[in-house]
């Protein structure tokens, strides 16, 4: 910020705790990027943030169009947040369309500013707009500001050297520009980002250019002068960044293979909302971090299921119809028991459903998606961060066990970020583990004689003289592993295999109970639910209601205590972004009358949503919003 | 490692019970693997077999190496995971018609592009064994099964073809029951740095008996089997008096003295462009007639395994390896006080 945007007669801005920022506009209007960009700057500020990106599945949808509305949404405050929040206070929309698809949600008396240059005829007609809602009157219940964005963005560029059609791409520095003056965000880090990014060149230049076009505009423009100041969070000290989901999975499973010395395979076919775990895995070849871009889901795993057996932590990433092509291979690393990851960052479906979307309806597939009995460990991550953690988990109980685990993420954790306070990474789990080099009965080596605690069998892998072997997907005879149709191993080796997955319960940590230990009614979640439910259950607990919240981490074996903890309540409510999967586990398991609230809408729970629920329960009242 | 060991064909058999059908081509197969090997001075550790589904890919169970016996069709994806992970393995896939062209087609030629150091033999029997006889990707228009009760009306795969098509490096094909050929290309394919494809035909005496009867029959055999030979005119029959010539309609089998020695083809198994090595896999269709064996391309290109691990080494020299700590600070950070 230069000197001259302070001296002035302006009223102060009006403090606020938090807000609730959205930017629209079509998918070719940057409105990820700038919202991207204003995030990172009230990171830097010290804000607590959290952010939605909502995005359509085709890359360039029809300009104009309501399928071509991209939208970014972000919640700043100066306290410890847990949700994008539920309704913007504030939305930007460059267009007819972008205001469309948006405004329902916008709070009554919430700030709208639109970039009035796309209103013209054409545009109107394109978003089914008869009239022009920034005429006839339809916006009056909010606080409506316009700018000519295109025109003031022409304007400012000029002198840059960007021509044609490159002038206008720089109009969503102008609206940053504007919202950055609006809510006090210092452009400093969005100027130097812009430096690093495109170097010396007219983009820069006009970036810049419009950047502080549209913060001097709110300056000098009456309409703009009632800003706001959200302060700097209290959050716990530490040095922290910003992160999404992928980012942090990746990294987690970075983390793993260093704390297990074991160098890093990560086999994949591009997908969505997975394919950046891939893209980021791609960088680190300096981590010794094998990324292998398969030909298809099958050979994502495949080769994964090769590098297992060749001693690599090895793991896959996919989304659901992914998960469904790599369900053989994965009945194979089960039987031949070998340690795998496999991530499903999951999306709306069945089939290609709602790609961009997040939904958590792959629970029950990767509960029993396998021929024949195969359980298998399933972990969800609950929040962006969680996921580095969950990454080193699921490492843990692959190697430690010697099986493939499940790992689900969602399109909300994968692009979705927040303040991550950064981990002491000394105090990484030693996941060290031991190949098998020798003999393990007198002079020969039985390659599924198993550790008595585990049950998990040793890991030779190909090299290691004098303990050759072959694994396979036909039945094995016990210790030997020798190919067996004998009926009566079958039931043994069935039972052995399920009794080493059911054993992990006694190696993970209990649930913990959150909030009021005497409520009657308990709210048991697991995945990207977490922040809605935590906050809701918070909102409910402010109205003086009694309520306590379990989050799930390992939903395969359940924890020990999982039990004794849901019988404490009397009533145990379910939300879940599915129609009630892990409702139906946890009735089949604990016979628990369990309330099921589902959502299935793309769209990740508002904490209102939860909350409402919760009162509805306790009495029947309708939480006001 | 240790010390190279002389071994013998039983140091490489297991202590399984081989169980293919007696008379099937599949054992002399095995004992050309095995005496090869043995004859190798490798590490026996350093071996992996990977196989896929069918009655080829049993062949893991009865070699004394790593080995894997996988699913169906996945074996070149799951082999071309051990070799990436580890350059230093020699990794063997072992696949059939059935397996490799129809459920695996796809990985099959993935592999052969990446150029990933693999040894591919695939058993060529022309009809599904192991699900006791049903038609296959390789067997001919016409052929009654219990799935083509009216004859099959599939075109099929010409594996030579669809290998050098899918850019292999290396391209060859044997047949089960010559043993010494056999183990001439398993030399050169274990040799060759990259994706080796070896076809070999093989006999399956219970479903197909006498597929390759033309190649192998006393009296027709002769007059069959085109040796392939680099560097040499690719002439046949008992006193060579047969030869092939390729021009724009392809390659056509002559008798030498019509056109003289200087006219027959003089086969490179390196040419850069492998169009004259699809000429001569489009000779003989079935195989009915004269049909080449031996090499038909082997050409060097960067394998995937080596270019990996270059540029894990690339990224080392240059970034410093791997700090956790400057990783999760990359995106930049701020600090609470
Ligand atoms: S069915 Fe045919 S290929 Fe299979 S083992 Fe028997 S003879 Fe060999």
């Amino acid at each position: 910020m230069s000197e001259e945007t302070t001296a002035d007669t302006r009223p102060e801005p009006e403090p606020i705790d938090n807000v609730v920022i959205r930017f629209a506009g079509d998918s070719g209007d940057g409105m990820q990027l700038a919202g991207t960009r204003f995030t990172a700057s009230s990171a830097l500020f010290g804000n607590d943030l959290a952010t939605f990106p909502n995005f359509p599945a085709e890359i360039r949808a029809p300009a104009g169009t309501l399928a071509g509305v991209s939208a970014f949404q972000v919640h700043i405050a100066d306290w410890d947040i847990l949700t994008p929040g539920d309704s913007p206070d504030c939305l930007v929309a460059m267009n007819p369309a972008a205001l469309k698809a948006n405004i329902g949600d916008v709070v009554k008396g919430g700030l709208v500013i639109v970039n009035s240059d796309a209103f013209d005829e054409r545009n109107l007609h394109k978003a089914g707009y008869e009239t022009n809602p920034l005429e006839d009157g339809s916006l009056e219940s909010y606080h409506l500001l316009t700018a000519p964005m295109e025109q003031l963005t022409k304007e400012a560029v000029q002198g840059t050297g960007v021509k044609g059609r490159e002038v206008l791409r720089s109009k969503n520095f102008f609206a940053l520009g504007l919202m950055s003056w609006m809510y006090q965000r210092p452009l400093d880090p969005v100027i130097d980002w812009i430096d690093q990014k495109f170097g010396d060149s007219p983009v820069a230049a006009a970036n810049t250019a419009a950047l502080k076009a549209g913060y001097n505009y709110g300056l000098t423009t009456e309409a703009f002068h009632h800003t706001y100041s959200v302060a700097p969070a209290t959050l716990p000290a530490g040095e922290y960044t910003n992160i999404t989901g992928n980012q942090s999975l990746a990294w987690g499973l970075v983390a793993a293979s260093q704390a297990s010395g074991l160098p890093l395979f990560y086999g994949s076919y591009p997908i969505t909302p997975a394919s950046s775990i891939l893209e980021a895995l791609a960088r680190l070849r300096n981590f010794g971090v094998r990324t292998f871009q398969a030909e298809d889901e099958i050979a994502g795993i495949g080769t994964s299921v090769g590098a297992a057996f060749a001693g690599h932590l090895a793991a896959t990433g996919t989304s659901g119809p992914g998960l469904a092509l790599k369900s053989e291979a994965l009945s194979l690393a089960l039987m031949a028991e070998l340690p795998l990851i496999v991530v499903d960052v999951q999306r709306g479906g069945p089939s290609t459903g709602l790609p961009t979307k997040v939904e958590q309806s792959d629970l029950l597939f990767a509960m029993y998606g396998r021929h024949g009995e195969a359980p298998l460990p399933v972990i969800a991550a609950a929040t962006p961060s969680d996921a580095f953690e969950v990454a080193i988990e699921a490492a843990r109980i692959a190697l430690k066990y010697m099986t493939p685990v499940i790992l689900l993420s969602d399109g909300y954790i994968a692009n979705s970020s927040e303040p991550w306070k950064l981990p002491d990474l000394s105090r990484l789990p030693d996941l060290t583990v031991d190949y098998a080099e020798g003999p393990n009965q007198g002079e020969s080596f039985l390659p599924y004689l198993r550790d008595p605690e585990t049950l998990a069998r040793p890991w030779a892998v190909p090299g290691t003289p004098g303990l050759e072997h072959r694994l396979g997907g036909l039945e094995k005879q016990d210790g030997t592993g020798n190919v067996s149709y004998d009926p009566m191993n079958h039931e043994h080796m069935t039972i052995l295999r399920e009794e080493k997955i059911a054993r992990i319960a006694d190696d993970i940590a209990p649930v913990e109970v959150f909030g009021d230990e005497d409520a009657e009614l308990l709210v048991l979640g697991w995945g990207s639910t977490f922040g809605a439910i935590r906050a809701g259950v918070n909102r409910a607990r402010k109205r003086e209601a009694k309520v306590a919240h379990v989050h799930l981490r390992h939903i395969n074996p359940f924890p020990a205590n999982l039990g004794e903890v849901l019988a404490r309540f009397e009533t145990v409510l379910i939300p879940e972004l599915n129609r009630g999967q892990l409702s139906r586990l946890i009735r089949a398991r604990y016979l628990v009358d369990t309330i099921s609230q589902s959502k299935v809408q793309g769209q990740p729970f508002k904490a209102a949503e939860i909350a409402m629920k919760i009162m509805q329960l306790l009495d029947g009242k309708d939480e006001q919003r | 490692m240790t010390d190279t060991a002389r071994y013998t064909r039983a140091d490489f058999q297991t202590d399984q019970e081989v169980r293919w059908c007696p008379g099937c081509g599949d054992y002399t197969i095995l004992a050309s693997v095995q005496n090869f090997l043995a004859e190798l001075d490798v590490p026996r550790e350093n071996h992996v077999f990977i196989s896929g589904i069918g009655c080829s890919s049993r062949f893991p169970y009865y070699m004394n190496t790593y080995g894997m016996h996988s699913i169906h069709g996945r074996a070149p994806a799951i082999a071309s995971g051990v070799a990436a992970a580890n350059p230093d393995l020699h990794v063997w896939v072992i696949t059939g018609d059935g397996d490799a062209l129809s459920i695996g087609g796809n990985h099959l030629i993935h592999a052969l592009r990446r150029n990933i150091n693999i040894t591919i033999l695939l058993f060529n029997n022309q009809i599904y064994g192991l699900t006791k006889g049903q038609y296959s990707p390789t067997s001919e228009v016409g052929k009654r099964t219990k799935t083509s009760p009216m004859g099959s009306i599939d075109w099929p795969f010409n594996p030579v073809s669809l290998a050098l098509g899918a850019e292999a490096s290396f391209v060859a094909r044997t047949i089960d029951m010559d043993r010494a050929h056999t183990a001439e290309i398993l030399t050169a394919a274990y040799e060759h740095e990259g994706a080796a494809f070896i076809e070999i035909y093989q006999n399956c005496n219970v479903f197909n008996d006498k597929a390759f009867i033309e190649l192998t029959g006393r009296e027709t055999r002769d007059a069959n089997r085109i040796y392939l030979e680099h560097g040499k005119p690719i002439v046949f029959g008992k006193e060579d008096e047969k030869g092939v010539v390729v021009g724009p309609d392809g390659a056509q089998v002559v008798d030498v003295a019509d056109v003289g020695i200087d006219r027959i083809q003089v086969h490179d198994a390196k040419a850069p462009e492998p169009a004259v090595a699809f000429a001569l896999s489009r000779l003989s269709v079935g195989p009915h007639g004269p049909t080449p064996l031996g090499i038909f391309r082997d050409v060097s290109r960067p394998t995937y395994e080596r270019q990996l691990a270059d540029q894990i080494v690339q990224a080392q020299d240059r970034q410093g390896p791997g700090d956790l700590d400057q990783l999760v600070r990359s995106l930049g950070t701020w600090t609470v006080e």
